[in-house]
């Protein structure tokens, strides 16, 4: 019996042993083989809190900030302890309705969840933040949030600057491994987008640990894991910001763009695009609105002209023809021609002759003479030792093309536009298998299919001050530290025009490019003791087939003997282009070269052209238009306001006395035109070039 | 003079120090792990601990009252619980019925009584003693052969009448405990056949919920024509096997197709049935609930968080230790609260946060280590009353701890029952001290021979 029982107790020890080791097992199996448990430990309790930092400040050449940054509140929420607040009391002070209060806080709970903060309202005016910040102790879930926020003290380059703004999702799912999260703000366009990696700088991780309701209880493990914010780092341009706030003064009411380029190094000396608006107009509370105001201005001032757009280059593109011509041997500098009004070696007598008599290439360079850079475009495309139109316009196309035309320079800012160099397969489609150089007579004046921006035609110009090669043009100078300078390793390299060109080809074009500021069609625009290289152009344009007012072109280089700028100039649809494109040139060149203006004559010149409205008329129009659109509903809505408000506060019996006479006649009045129903004319803007089809008659060519 | 040096001499001779030793180091371990869960930086810890406000320093307050209590167990003469006994267990049972009388729900179960002073008694806590006595009562008895089954009856009845009535009290934690005396039971005589009869029940419950019902048809099947294969030289000899055999199949499939669901669809609470079936991994489908269908069709609330979120967040909680664990006080889910009744039920968690599976291993070895010696202690008793007593003592704690401690890994449906000596709670702490002082008084007169 003994013997029995105590195998018993065995057996019960035995039973307490298995459990355990059971227990044991299990253990081991959810601590050392299991990994889920670890992370989803993390995700529940660990709270990371991105710290922001600096965003890099932009400097322009004078060390001068063309950008700082300040601060700026946010409201905040976390629903889940936003609850059984005084939601009327929130609302009044936010000036939102309760209604709106719903649908935002359910919007944002979708979005992202209830348990982590979100931007109620976001960037609050100084007036809200001071009435937010007063009471804001009474609506627990709530807070101020800190962003800091760019301001402008020039007010001046907002078409290269960019913005900044919340990311949406797209760009969330495109930059996915990037380490953005709802509600960061990334720069959107200009030099914000392109140097981002550069100005965001390192975004600092805090660690807290939360409880099951989020609420932050400490930091997790004293802040071992925590990694500071490292600034953003500055970007130095080019810019000159003097310059810069000149050109946005001169093409004040005007349509088109400036650029300038330092011919030595390349980099951008200024970029304007007009219109333009005051870069802070888009920071801030009201930013939505305003840009939503700047969207549908019919002028499109959120494009930038400089890069974006394209135009035929007009005359200033014979300087090209020119250094083509004499390269290719097809003329030398003594060959002359006579005009006698028109071009007639197509027969057709056309292009136009302006200035009648006899040019060589200096003087129908100065003159903008049509004719003879007809004959040197026919000339270089009839050559024989190519064998044919097809293979010529391919060589000339090769020549052009290390002028940087016809490609995209590779500037530093998003959305540059290539232009266009017209290819022999483009023309066979048109003209047949046997297009001749008759066919395409209209490109060796710089109309036709050729076009560039205004940055490859200043570019042009900083090719030809330098005899030959340019930097590829950029907005960026230098940057804070080392770390990105691989990112301007491009813009150190120099690209050379075909070798075959000697300078003495370039001497030639640059005498009849002083030629034209002396004597010529550019003489208006000279600069008071400086020798100035210019060429005008005025380019014929369509919008919708209906031939529109000339676009004034000008671009020159200065001085002649050490260029230090090249530039360009656009105005649209300003007519001739010695009236407007080239006085601004000049100015712009005074301004850079001697640091001010400083002939009391030279500068009221500068208030005219500043109070000069070169607005096309086409655009004119369509402002006017939306105005009275916009005119019309206000007044409707102040109606139908009145009409509530008296309504709403008194009894129809004192309504009866109260009522405006009009509106008592027809109490129930409908709108009677609605003048969203009407259909509104595309605000697109295209830049039609001439038709070869039609055969355009070339009027114009200075 | 001389009854002073005796009393001296009966209080300290005789005592089972290693138990004291081992239990003053687990009350100061729980008390630790309720300072993990409760914790808050920047407080000033020694002033919490004596303010009484927070649940550790209000078990320290309990843990001071149980030391009062079990020197006073010490201090008592050993005859009078076995004279006691029977009349305490009444005393317990009575106490139980008035429950259902002046009861008291707290936590959804009708199971305490006021007594006045904002204490309530939940009698089948002390019950749990009062059986433990009544048992070795009743196996201590001369006239008592538990080898007959009229024995062994009454000793079954003895310990599950509290077990049904905790049921009808809404307890089933507290019913099950009553379970671990089929191990006193079944040391003092009960034959084995009965546990391996519970083993294969057990594992036939659990293989009926994880595998589709004729999967494990077909699977019985095949193995009782396996058996009758292997066996059928003997079925030769003896026809009686084969009948046998049948009838256990007959039975398990029965089980299996009909018992098990039936009792999961009416006899349990739907939440029970979730419960079971969420810790194997499965859904359970309220709507086929008897009880569900009939009372809540109305106003039937779906819960707010999904039912396994306890053993979730308690399984996250340990397996996030690691093996070392995160350190002292360094547990984020601990600090966090996100497991629930951290405190009380779930009070391992914080202890397998903090020290890994290192730390849950050591901890673990220590009650193993007591349950030896408890066994060792039993084996020791002169008296049956004695040995008895020690092995209830034993198998309580033991049923205690692994369902405990099952539970919080995710081996055993939640039931809310504590972890002995380390929960938080007064009662629980003053069960468990009573218990264990109980027996050590009575092994410190295991010369004498107590009836």
């Amino acid at each position: 019996m003994p013997v029995f029982n105590q195998s018993r107790s065995r057996v019960i020890q035995i039973i307490f042993a298995i459990v355990f080791i059971i227990i044991a097992a299990q253990l081991t199996n959810l601590q050392v083989f299991s990994k889920k448990y670890k992370l989803q430990a993390e995700n529940n309790a660990i709270y990371r809190k991105v710290i922001y930092p600096d965003r890099g400040i932009i400097f322009d050449r004078k060390n001068k900030s063309l950008l700082e940054n300040s601060i700026m509140f946010d409201l905040v929420v976390t629903p889940a302890e936003a609850r059984g607040i005084d939601t009327l009391a929130l609302c009044n002070l936010l000036d939102i309705d309760t209604a709106e209060y719903k649908r935002r806080m359910r919007d944002i709970i979708f979005k992202n969840t209830s348990v982590r903060p979100s931007v109620f309202e976001p960037l609050l005016s100084q007036e809200m933040y001071a009435r937010l910040n007063e009471n804001i102790y009474k609506f627990p879930g709530f807070e101020l949030s800190e962003r800091s926020v760019r301001t402008y003290p020039f007010h001046i380059g907002a078409n290269f600057l960019g913005y900044t703004a919340e990311v949406n999702p797209a760009f969330l799912t495109k930059h996915k491994d990037e380490g953005y999260e709802m509600g960061d703000y990334t720069g959107m366009t200009g030099l914000e987008r392109t140097y981002e990696k550069v100005l965001m700088g390192q975004r600092g991780i805090q660690r807290f640990i939360k409880d099951n309701r989020s609420r932050i209880q400490g930091s997790y493990e004293n802040g071992l894991f925590d990694t500071a914010a490292i600034a953003g780092k500055n970007l130095y341009l080019s810019l000159d910001a003097q310059l810069q706030a000149l050109g946005e003064k001169l093409m004040t009411n005007k349509v088109g763009s400036i650029v300038a380029i330092d011919p030595n190094t390349g980099g951008i000396l200024c970029m304007v695009s007009a219109p333009t608006y005051d870069p802070n107009y888009l920071t801030g509370s009201e930013r939505s609105r305003h840009f939503n105001k700047l969207y549908k201005d019919p002028r499109l001032p959120l494009l930038n002209r400089a890069i974006y757009t394209t135009y035929s280059p007009g005359s200033t593109f014979k300087t090209v023809v020119g250094i083509v011509g004499l390269s290719e041997g097809v003329i030398d500098e003594r060959f002359s021609i006579v005009c006698n009004g028109a071009f007639w070696g197509c027969g057709n007598g056309r292009p136009k002759c302006l200035d009648k008599g006899t040019f060589n290439l200096t003087s129908a360079i100065a003159h903008s003479d049509n004719t003879y850079f007809a004959t040197v475009y026919k000339r270089i495309l009839d050559q024989q030792r190519y064998g044919g139109a097809d293979s010529a316009l391919k060589v000339f196309n090769s020549y052009a093309y290390t002028f940087g035309l016809g490609h995209r320079l590779g500037i530093d800012l998003p959305g540059e536009q290539p232009g266009n160099l017209p290819i022999s397969s483009y023309y066979r489609k048109i003209f047949g298998k046997n297009w001749n150089s008759c066919n395409v007579i209209s490109n060796a004046i710089g109309q036709g299919e050729v076009s560039t921006t205004v940055l490859q035609l200043a570019n042009v110009m900083a090719t030809i001050a330098n005899k030959g090669w340019y930097y590829t043009p950029h907005m960026v100078d230098s940057i804070e530290g080392k770390e990105f300078d691989y990112l301007l390793d491009r813009f150190k390299e120099k690209h050379l025009t075909d070798s075959a060109i000697p300078d003495s080809v370039y001497e030639a074009v640059q005498n009849g490019m002083q030629g034209v500021m002396e004597y010529g069609t550019g003489a208006a625009a000279q600069v008071p003791g400086v020798v100035v290289c210019g060429k005008t152009g005025t380019v014929q344009n369509f919008y919708h087939g209906v031939a529109q007012k000339d676009h004034a072109f000008f671009g020159a280089f200065a001085p002649r003997n050490h260029p230090k700028i090249a530039i360009a100039v656009l105005c649209e649809n300003a007519g001739f282009g010695a009236q407007s494109a080239a006085p601004i040139a000049s100015l712009m060149i005074e301004q850079y070269l001697k640091d001010s203006i400083p002939e009391p004559d030279r500068k009221l010149k500068v208030e005219e052209i500043a109070k000069l409205n070169l607005i096309p008329a086409r655009m004119k129009a369509e402002m006017n238009r939306l105005d009275s659109i916009k005119l019309k509903r206000e007044e409707e809505q102040n109606r139908q306001n009145l009409q509530e408000q008296l309504l709403d506060s008194s009894g129809t019996e004192t309504t009866e006395t109260l009522l405006p006479n009009e509106v008592k006649q027809q109490p129930n009045h409908s709108l009677p035109n609605q003048p969203n129903k009407k259909k509104q004319q595309p605000l697109t803007m295209a830049i039609l070039m001439t038709d070869h089809k039609k055969k355009k008659i070339f009027q114009f060519n200075a | 003079m001389h009854r002073n040096y005796h009393s001296t001499q009966t209080i300290s001779s005789g005592i089972d120090w290693v138990i004291v030793a081992i239990y003053l180091i687990l009350v100061a371990i729980g008390i630790l792990c309720i300072f993990m869960v409760e914790y808050k930086p920047n407080t000033d810890v020694l002033a919490s601990f004596i303010s009484g406000k927070t649940n550790y320093s209000k078990q320290l307050i309990f843990a001071g009252v149980c030391l009062v209590a079990a020197i006073f167990i010490l201090l008592t003469d050993s005859k009078i619980y076995t004279a006691f006994a029977n009349l305490s267990y009444t005393l317990g049972i009575v106490l139980m019925l008035a429950t259902f009388v002046v009861g008291r729900s707290i936590n959804g179960s009708k199971s305490w009584v006021p007594i006045g002073g904002g204490f309530n008694l939940q009698p089948a806590e002390l019950c749990k003693i009062f059986t433990a006595l009544a048992l070795a009562k009743y196996l201590s008895r001369q006239e008592t052969d538990f080898s007959k089954l009229k024995s062994q009856l009454i000793g079954g009845a003895l310990a599950l009448a509290p077990a049904v009535l905790s049921v009808f009290q809404n307890e089933t934690g507290l019913a099950l405990v009553y379970l671990s005396f089929f191990i006193v039971m079944y040391r003092e005589g009960l034959p084995p056949g009965l546990l391996i009869f519970g083993f294969s029940f057990a594992a036939l419950v659990i293989a009926t919920l994880i595998v589709e019902p004729n999967t494990l048809a077909l699977a019985l099947t095949v193995i009782a024509v396996l058996t009758i294969y292997f066996v059928r030289k003997q079925l030769k000899r003896n026809k009686r096997l084969l009948s046998i055999i049948i009838v256990l199949w007959a039975l398990s499939v029965g089980i299996q197709r009909f018992a098990v669901p039936y009792i999961f669809n009416n006899v349990f609470q739907c939440y029970q049935s979730t419960r079971i079936y969420s810790m194997v991994g499965k859904d359970y489908d309220c709507s086929k609930n008897h009880h569900h269908t009939n009372s809540s069709k109305a106003n039937y609330k779906p819960p707010r968080k999904p039912d396994d979120y306890n053993v979730r967040q308690s399984k996250i909680a340990i397996g996030s230790g690691g093996i070392w664990g995160k350190g002292f006080l360094k547990g984020t889910q601990t600090r966090g609260k996100y497991v629930p009744e951290q405190h009380t039920d779930f009070i391992f968690t914080s202890l397998g946060e903090a020290f890994g599976l290192a730390g849950s291993l050591f901890f673990l070895l220590i009650y193993l280590f007591l349950l030896f010696r408890i066994v060792n202690i039993a084996e020791r008793q002169r008296s049956t009353f004695s040995r008895v007593y020690a092995y209830s003592v034993a198998s309580i704690l033991f049923f205690h701890i692994v369902v405990n401690v099952c539970m919080t890994i995710g081996l055993f449906p939640i039931i809310g029952i504590p972890l002995p000596l380390i929960s938080y709670g007064g009662s629980s702490l003053l069960t468990f001290t009573i218990l264990i002082f109980i027996m050590l008084r009575l092994d410190a007169d295991r010369q004498m021979v107590l009836r």
